[in-house]
């Protein structure tokens, strides 16, 4: 548990390195631990649920906290998807890539941003409603998510 | 105890059967990766890494530029895979050198090429060999504390530097020879780079490619972040975008993405002030090099390049050729970075191209009395793409090792036992994960002294010692 929520932080804050660009890793750590505030564990009790759908058909389902982004779903419940979030969300790789239905996608609060499109660029079958699960962060609204994962098998010669 | 140990002791009561004897040469990422497939899928499988150099993760410590420490989080997924009760690291082991293939194939039920291509591909025209000509492999080399590069001779005491090809290697070394000083001292930059580099007069930098702005290597993150940098003007050529604008609707959104970004920087570049304290950079197309021009002591001077001109219907699938017209570009220092291949390890590796062919990372399985081999990242794919072509690589070519050692019983295998008898003849240096981990916690140490993430060691004596202590 104590683990859980130290690995959330951690998450967090170097999400926020990724988008505040620049500040020193362990700045924004320090940061961003004085400031756990109680609000955050509260939104933390609340849950949906989502579902993500392997390439072979597998579906995953489970339990996730709202506040929490997809990559913090997949390490919190060690969901089997190999290799996810090299980079840890700090948006320097694109191993966290998902597609969403349309729908999905247009309903999520914030469009990516530019480095995000960076990263999807480099992404295998990219599509008009790839997203980096990193930077999806789940609200109450998302309950029953659905989260297509796309290959990541691939020839790098082609 | 060690960890490692402990953990051993736990869940050896688990396996039944004696397990698939795996080893990978090469502690990259390519070796990892399928290392974490292969414990992830295999019931009872003992892994075995044989690394060259004492410490793990190849060109994550090595080539990922040191202001990238995000890219370098894979670390602990890595780490994760090599903590495993079944897996084992034996670094200071140099496949070739200290153990031949067939000596390998003979011990294992499996083996896994995975080292790489740490050759850089030279030019081969006229005084390649000219003082302060260097590799932009061997200057990554040299700021990221590879042992073989610590002694690298450059020379920074001039104003203009060149670097030729136009890829992300090319991009990270114009950022840290433009970066302000004071950015970089915050990294895990060796110590001698970052002296180095401190007292560089370097002040302007050429990008130089063969073709034109539709056709870079180099990614929209990396070309992102120089355009950002601090106290420094990047100036594209007018004439080099020649109706770029035109096909811009027509490309694919990452190429089109990218090629916007140029356009959008060579729109605002006119407006940009002149400031004495700034730094250039300045990337041009359609440029060959077709010699070095040197001094009398044998030291560049400038870079003789051929013009090229696209041929071709559609703009985006043009072909480049040369002309006639030649022009100078005066420099007195000068990166070549246009590729790397692999080199031959040892005689029994077959070679095509610069790579080790393979069907689906197969690349010998005829022999029933051997090993398996099999080939996976930049050793077999050739030097191209991101972490993440490596691991979908790696992936696949696991996902086939599975499949073949989860199929008939053969003869048990002695695997690391009886290699190290032969190793130890000449060799009895290695170092194991417990003793990466003290090499790790040094590192961190003597870096936190400098204030910076990690002090890397540069010595691969020292780094036996501390893996000792
Ligand atoms: C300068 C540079 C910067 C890069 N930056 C990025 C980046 O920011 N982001 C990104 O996604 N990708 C980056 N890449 C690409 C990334 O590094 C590669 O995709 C990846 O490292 C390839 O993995 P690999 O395991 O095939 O090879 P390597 O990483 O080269 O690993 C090979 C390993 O084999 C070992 N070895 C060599 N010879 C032997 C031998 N005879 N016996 C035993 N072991 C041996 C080597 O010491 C090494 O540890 C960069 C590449 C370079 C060159």
């Amino acid at each position: 548990m104590l683990r859980n929520i130290v690995k959330n932080i951690t998450a967090k804050s170097l999400r926020a390195v990724g988008k505040n660009n620049g500040l020193p890793p362990s700045l924004s750590h320090q940061r961003s631990l004085a400031s756990v505030s109680k609000t955050e564990l509260a939104l933390k009790a609340e849950k949906v649920k989502v579902t993500f759908v392997l390439k072979d058909g597998k579906r995953l389902e489970t339990e996730a906290k709202v506040g929490d982004t997809l990559l913090d779903v997949v390490v919190n419940n060690d969901l089997n998807i190999e290799g996810y979030g090299a980079c840890e969300g700090t948006l320097t790789c694109s191993t966290c890539h998902v597609f969403l239905k349309q729908s999905d996608y247009d309903r999520l609060p914030e469009e990516p941003c530019d480095e995000e499109r960076d990263m999807l660029d480099l992404a295998y079958g990219l599509t008009d409603t790839s997203r980096l699960g990193c930077q999806i962060t789940l609200t109450k609204d998302l309950d029953g998510l659905e989260i297509q994962v796309p290959e990541t098998i691939n020839d790098a010669r082609n | 105890m060690s960890y490692k140990l402990v953990k051993r002791m736990f869940c050896s009561s688990t396996i039944k059967k004696p397990p698939r004897q795996v080893c990978i040469v090469g502690a990259g990422p390519a070796g990892f990766y399928a290392a974490m497939h292969l414990t992830k899928n295999l019931d009872s499988v003992n892994i075995d890494f044989i690394e060259k150099l004492p410490v793990p993760f190849g060109l994550i410590r090595y080539g990922v530029a040191p202001d990238h420490p995000e890219v370098k989080n894979v670390i602990n997924q890595f780490t994760k895979v090599a903590r495993h009760a079944n897996v084992n690291f034996y670094g200071n082991v140099t496949l070739g050198k200290d153990i031949q293939l067939h000596q390998l194939r003979q011990h294992y039920d499996a083996v896994l090429l995975t080292y790489g291509a740490e050759e850089d591909k030279v030019l081969g025209i006229e005084n390649e060999d000219a003082g302060n000509v260097i590799a932009a492999r061997s200057f990554v080399g040299w700021y990221n504390g590879l042992p073989s590069d610590k002694d690298l001779k450059i020379d920074l005491s001039c104003k203009t530097a060149a670097i030729l090809g136009q890829g992300n290697v090319a991009l990270d070394v114009a950022r840290i020879l433009l970066s302000p000083i004071d950015e970089l001292r915050k990294t895990d930059i060796t110590e001698h780079a970052v002296s180095a580099l401190a007292k560089s007069k370097v002040k302007e930098v050429y990008l130089v490619g063969r073709r034109g702005p539709l056709q870079v290597a180099f990614t929209i993150k990396e070309l992102r972040e120089q355009l950002k940098l601090k106290n420094c003007s990047t100036i594209w050529r007018k004439k080099d975008f020649e109706h770029v604008e035109d096909v811009v609707p027509n490309l694919e959104r990452p190429r089109k993405r990218l090629t916007e970004l140029m356009l959008k920087s060579l729109n605002e570049s006119g407006k940009s002030v002149d400031d004495l304290n700034s730094n250039y950079f300045k990337p041009i197309f359609f440029r060959s090099p077709k010699k070095f021009i040197v001094d009398s002591n044998h030291k560049v001077t400038g870079v003789e390049l051929t013009c090229n001109k696209l041929v071709g219907e559609k703009l985006e699938d043009q072909k480049c050729i040369p002309t006639h017209e030649q022009e100078i570009l005066n420099c007195n220092l000068v990166f070549r970075s246009i590729g790397y291949k692999s080199i031959k390890a040892d005689n029994d590796i077959m070679f095509l191209n610069g790579l080790v062919p393979s069907n689906k990372g197969v690349v010998d399985d005829s022999n029933p009395d051997l090993a398996k081999l099999y080939v996976s990242g930049w050793l077999g794919t050739g030097p191209v793409g991101v972490i993440l072509h490596t691991m979908g690589n790696s992936f696949q070519v696991a996902k086939v090792m599975c499949e073949h050692l989860t199929g008939a019983d053969t003869k048990i295998k002695g695997g690391f036992q009886e290699i190290k008898k032969i190793i130890s003849v000449n060799n009895n240096n290695f170092v194991d994960w417990d003793g990466w981990e003290k090499i790790d916690k040094y590192e961190i140490e003597q870096g936190k002294k400098l204030g910076k993430p990690r002090e890397k060691i540069c010595s691969i004596q020292k780094m036996i010692e501390v893996s000792r202590a």
